[in-house]
């Protein structure tokens, strides 16, 4: 990737970054196909430019940004924590900016409730998006409540490690929710709407019972095929090393975020 | 035809197959102890043993067809495949309970009881001991026609296994699926080969030796 200006952020968590290599080698991108090296393999076709994400729906002042203008955003450098639905883990250096800053600039209606995402479909470009077995419907969709989208953590990521995000990653920008599990964190974004209902979730239409909509990190709530207590840090220690770790409320966000959730069943809200 | 393996050679090669069938586990261990296994080496390396005891149990099933449709006998091997499945399937759940799980006996259980795929792959491990401290030629003596119905348990322990592969991934992609596949096959073969063996009897084929039954 190309080298991104960015600036420190307060939100930085002092732990040992994922190596880069992981980072950008370990992943799951079912557009590129099912296993974690399929990404970086199969994604060598992908053009992240020219690049467009539309912004529509209950908004004043609905507008399709170019890619220049959103690397033109105010980019900060944010290191995360990762918390993988699969019980894994990482510490990203992400480069981005504050999606709210996104939505300020359409200005939102009174009545938008919810914010969605939808993943760019080619299958010319994406061989996971062709062929005879399908793995999940496209486009990949995501959703976050509005007031989880104003979240001053929520944000839409430009670069990793101080460059433009590989392919693998999402190019050229995508959702980085930290406090949810990764699947929350749709990549290489094109259309972001404004609505009044809960959006649909594409791991949430696969299996309901497995993925839902709200999908923050919780200990307490075990996916039904694996415990989400604890969590392999990758990257760390290989077979020996003590890389196993235990999972934080909220993936170590919840003085930031709890507030967002107070009054609700964390267990019936999953 | 494949030429037939001179009998003085039966014994070394079947040895040569344990030797072999050890490389994938022996070459994956070194990988990750040495931090050589990218991302994740602990699941690598267990899902790598998973994969290789179900290719083994594959192997152990196409051994009849083999010799009843190709012609080619090596049932000699399939003791050898067998226990090379067991021994596959005890180093996954080893790999899980200590390097995976750390030893948490309490985590370890509550997977067994309450994780529907989890529960299956140790069913599946569990029926597989009795068959592995049955092979060797003292059980067969010993339990006559009890041996060959106690080693049907086979039939159950592939199902199971390509079942708990199937169910452990969040979506079934072509993996698991030629795997369900290759033995559901085997599998079918079995119920509809007396019907062939029948057909092919019609000009008389000599009678197998006691050596050659097989189940």
């Amino acid at each position: 990737g190309e080298a991104l200006k960015s600036s420190k952020s307060p939100y930085t968590v002092n732990e040992k970054l994922t190596p880069e290599k992981d980072v950008t080698s370990y992943n799951n991108f079912y557009e590129f196909g099912l296993g974690k090296g399929d990404p970086a393999a199969n994604s060598e076709n992908f053009k992240p430019t020219p690049w467009t994400v539309k912004v529509d729906g209950l908004v004043g002042k609905p507008k399709e940004f170019g890619l220049e203008e959103l690397l033109a955003m105010p980019l900060e450098d944010r290191v995360y924590r990762m918390r993988c639905v699969e019980a894994w883990s990482m510490v990203i250096p992400w480069v981005g900016f504050p999606l709210s800053a996104l939505l300020d600039k359409v200005e939102p209606l009174g009545d938008a409730k919810y914010v969605a995402f939808e993943t760019v479909v080619r299958p010319e470009e994406m061989p996971g998006q062709s062929g005879y077995f399908q793995s999940l419907p496209w486009p990949y969709v995501e959703g976050l409540r509005l007031d989880e989208a104003r979240h001053p953590l929520a944000i839409l990521a430009v670069g990793v490690y101080g460059k433009t995000l590989p392919n693998q990653n999402g190019a050229p920008i995508r959702l980085v929710v930290p406090w949810k599990y990764g699947f929350k964190g749709i990549k290489s974004i094109v259309k972001i709407t404004l609505t009044d209902k809960q959006p649909p979730s594409t791991w949430n239409i696969s299996a309901p019972n497995e993925y839902g909509f709200y999908a923050n990190v919780n200990p307490e709530v075990d996916h039904p095929r694996w415990s989400q207590a604890s969590e392999n840090r990758i990257g760390e220690g290989g077979f020996f090393g003590a890389n196993r770790q235990p999972t934080l409320p909220f993936n170590g966000y919840a003085d930031e975020v709890a507030s967002l959730y107070s009054g609700m069943d964390l267990r019936a809200n999953y | 035809m494949l030429p037939a393996l001179p009998r003085k050679y039966h014994a070394a090669s079947i040895w040569l197959l344990y030797a072999a069938g050890f490389v994938p586990a022996a070459y994956g261990f070194w990988l990750g102890a040495t931090g050589r296994l990218p991302g994740n080496p602990v699941k690598e390396f267990e899902h790598l043993l998973g994969l290789w005891a179900l290719r083994f149990l594959v192997a152990t099933l196409a051994i009849t067809p083999l010799r009843d449709l190709l012609g080619i006998n090596w049932i000699r091997y399939r003791r050898a495949l067998g226990l090379l499945a067991f021994w596959y399937v005890l180093m996954h759940f080893l790999t899980y309970m200590v390097l995976d799980q750390y030893l948490n006996f309490s985590a370890i259980l509550v997977d067994i009881v309450r994780r529907p795929f989890i529960t299956i792959g140790m069913g599946a491990f569990v029926m597989l001991i009795p068959l592995a401290l049955t092979s060797n030629n003292w059980s067969i003596r010993r339990l006559g026609p009890r041996w060959v119905k106690l080693h049907k348990l086979v039939y159950i322990i592939a199902a199971a296994g390509a079942l708990h592969f199937a169910m452990s991934v969040k979506v079934v992609g072509l993996e698991p699926w030629t795997y369900i596949a290759l033995v559901a096959v085997l599998l079918a073969y079995r119920p509809i080969r007396p019907m062939l063996r029948g057909r092919k009897r019609r000009p008389p084929e000599p009678a197998l030796r006691e050596s050659e039954r097989s189940a």
